[in-house]
């Protein structure tokens, strides 16, 4: 392995794990505050990327009109399933409200089965982010440039809220402690629908730039990505904005590797994330950037 | 009469389900994982080497497998035992966790075994699977099984092991201040559920003849889960109740994914309609009536007399017709 096509699995490496990235921290936003594994996180990436080829195929919009609806409508979507599927469950045993987040994935994937049908559709790339960029030998594609930017300026974006607002500071408190935050006559319910956004928000970026990347839009789509998504989340400790984001490019960097060094592991690829997984709540079930979990935060 | 083994072997698999879902409280996503070892176990051991060399044409069967053949009850007999081994080997890192990660971690297994399925072509075949197997599955081996799983998952819950279990599902940290040792009661509920599973997979194997990896992915889990909840959870007699009314159901169902003319008008049928009406109506019991048709309790000869009211909420709801 020489270091031309060590840098060129890097920059792969880096797009993949940047998607992860901007899907784990919507598990970790939601997860930080009510301790809750929104399931049906991974089902946004769909909602969004169906949205997006609706727009362009079906009405032919600019694609910018198109995307930023999706992403708007994403985010929507995921203020509604927690009102609809979490808010009545608040107060109920944790195994209850797993439970109905499961069951709201099921009904997205199976909603846009209905409306969409089951047959893959192909994802309209806007011509200005096909092609690639060849730098003496090293091929890079515009999508794996702009795939890191625009993740990256989200998450300045995301920073900027949660340590540098009034409802960021909201957030922080009550990932801290909700029942002290809602003595002190803040609106929790407002709050969390609100971290609820911005997690689909980033959810809706996210699944264009996966649809992006992997043109081929299906009602399961969301799944596998929103699951290592999740793990990405575990690995960078969850909870944690920063390790979100570490443990998601970690987990990209570890897969495309795996891949190019070892090609006949690459059937293997869908396990990894997992196997990572079982090893990691083993030896460090805190994650990497996480604070030692109590009993009662489990 | 498939219709009638298909609803024995859900009774058998949502009893050993309910098992570590209700009684333990512990959500286990990751029952697939075992279905699929029992039955490509079973089905492997039941095939005669003849049949194995048919099928295993991209890759030949490695060597002991290729050769052996067993009586199809000491197959299913395997098929369990495989899936307790896979859960002895896995109890270990699934019980160190608790709550939301326990069920990612076995939601993993199940992502797990259905890769290694799909790519160990020496062993399962890949993604063509297993054809032409004996469909020895009859009435008399699933409802005895059935039978069987109910009785033995009913004793344990009545016995001082089960008690130890509902207590660490109401309070784990008093179960424990009480000298209930947690690791151990959780792991010997998840390895009989293990065994059950297995067994249950190898009766599938041999009722539909012919396994691939894509007959076992989460879905099959998720209907598990309507099962017990809808039935409700920690109730072994709700298990089968439920178990028998969604098998039923899931085939009536079939008719909204069909055309249909009502009043001269002919509705297209809708594939995939009837999963939203199943997750809708689980989203809904669980929203609205969390302890399901039987709540915690059970079946008895005494409570029949006292019990005159009847009529749960809690059915499919008229929301999702097309």
């Amino acid at each position: 392995m020489d270091l031309l096509t060590f840098l060129q699995q890097l920059i792969n490496g880096l797009s993949l794990g940047s998607i992860y990235a901007l899907i784990a921290i919507g598990y970790t936003l939601v997860y930080g505050i009510l301790r809750l594994i929104n399931f049906a996180h991974g089902d946004l990436l769909m909602v969004a990327a169906y949205v997006a080829v609706m727009g362009v195929g079906l009405f032919s919009w600019p694609w910018p009109a198109a995307f930023g609806l999706a992403v708007g409508l994403t985010g929507l979507m995921g203020v509604l399933l927690e009102r609809g599927a979490y808010r009545p469950l608040r107060r109920a045993p944790r195994i209850s409200l797993l439970i109905s987040a499961i069951a709201a994935s099921f009904l997205l994937e199976n909603l846009a089965l209905v409306i969409a049908g089951g047959r893959a559709r192909p994802f309209p790339v806007p011509q200005m982010f096909t092609g690639a960029f060849v730098w003496g030998g090293l091929f890079v594609p515009r999508l794996s440039l702009l795939i890191p930017l625009v993740t990256g300026a989200l998450l300045v974006g995301l920073f900027l809220i949660i340590y540098r607002t009034a409802v960021g500071r909201a957030m922080r408190a009550i990932a801290s402690d909700l029942a002290t935050v809602s003595l002190m006559g803040i609106d929790v319910n407002r709050i969390i629908a609100f971290t609820f956004l911005m997690g689909s928000l980033l959810a809706g970026a996210g699944g264009l730039l996966w649809a992006m990347k992997y043109p081929q839009v299906n009602p399961f789509m969301g799944i596998l990505p929103g699951l290592k998504a999740f793990i990405a989340a575990v690995l960078g400790g969850i909870g944690n904005v920063t390790g979100a984001v570490l443990g998601g490019l970690l987990l990209g960097f570890l897969e495309v590797m795996i891949v190019a060094f070892f090609p006949a592991w690459a059937g293997y690829r869908d396990a990894v994330a997992f196997t990572l997984l079982i090893v990691l709540l083993l030896l460090r079930p805190t994650g990497l950037l996480g604070e030692a979990l109590g009993e009662e935060k489990l | 009469m498939r219709i009638l083994n298909n609803v024995a072997i859900f009774i058998t698999l949502a009893v050993a389900y309910n098992l570590i879902n209700g009684v333990c409280g512990q959500l286990h996503l990751g029952p697939n994982a075992f279905i699929t070892l029992g039955a490509y176990t079973a089905a492997l051991l039941t095939m005669t080497p003849a049949e194995k060399t048919l099928n295993f044409l991209v890759t030949p069967l490695y060597w002991p497998l290729s050769q052996a053949a067993l009586p199809f009850p000491a197959a299913l007999l395997a098929g369990g035992l495989v899936a307790v081994a896979f859960a002895l080997l896995t109890g270990f890192p699934v019980f160190r966790v608790r709550g939301d990660y326990l069920a990612i971690v076995t939601l993993g297994f199940g992502e797990v075994v259905r890769v290694l399925a799909n790519n160990l072509q020496g062993v399962t075949n890949g993604p063509l699977g297993l054809k032409g197997l004996y469909p020895y599955t009859n009435l008399w081996w699933s409802w005895g099984v059935a039978v069987a799983a109910t009785a033995v998952v009913a004793a344990l819950v009545n016995s001082s092991y089960g008690r130890a279990l509902n207590a660490i599902r109401e309070d784990e940290t008093a179960a424990r201040a009480s000298g209930i040792n947690t690791f151990r009661h959780l792991l010997g509920a998840y390895l009989l559920s293990a065994f059950f599973f297995g067994v249950g997979g190898g009766l599938l194997a041999h009722l539909i003849t012919t396994i691939s990896p894509s007959l076992f992915t989460f879905f099959l889990t998720f209907n598990l889960l309507i099962i017990i909840v809808v039935g409700g959870l920690g109730s072994t007699t709700g298990a089968i109740l439920a178990a028998a009314g969604f098998t039923l159901a899931g085939e009536w169902l079939r008719i909204v994914e069909e055309p249909a003319a009502i009043f001269g008008f002919t509705i297209p049928g809708i594939p995939g309609m009837r999963m939203v009406i199943l997750s809708l109506a689980l989203l809904l019991v669980i929203i609205f009536c969390r302890r399901g048709l039987m709540g915690r309790r059970e079946f008895s000869w005494a409570g029949l007399g006292r019990r005159l009211r009847g009529g749960v909420a809690g059915s499919v709801p008229g929301a999702g017709k097309p």
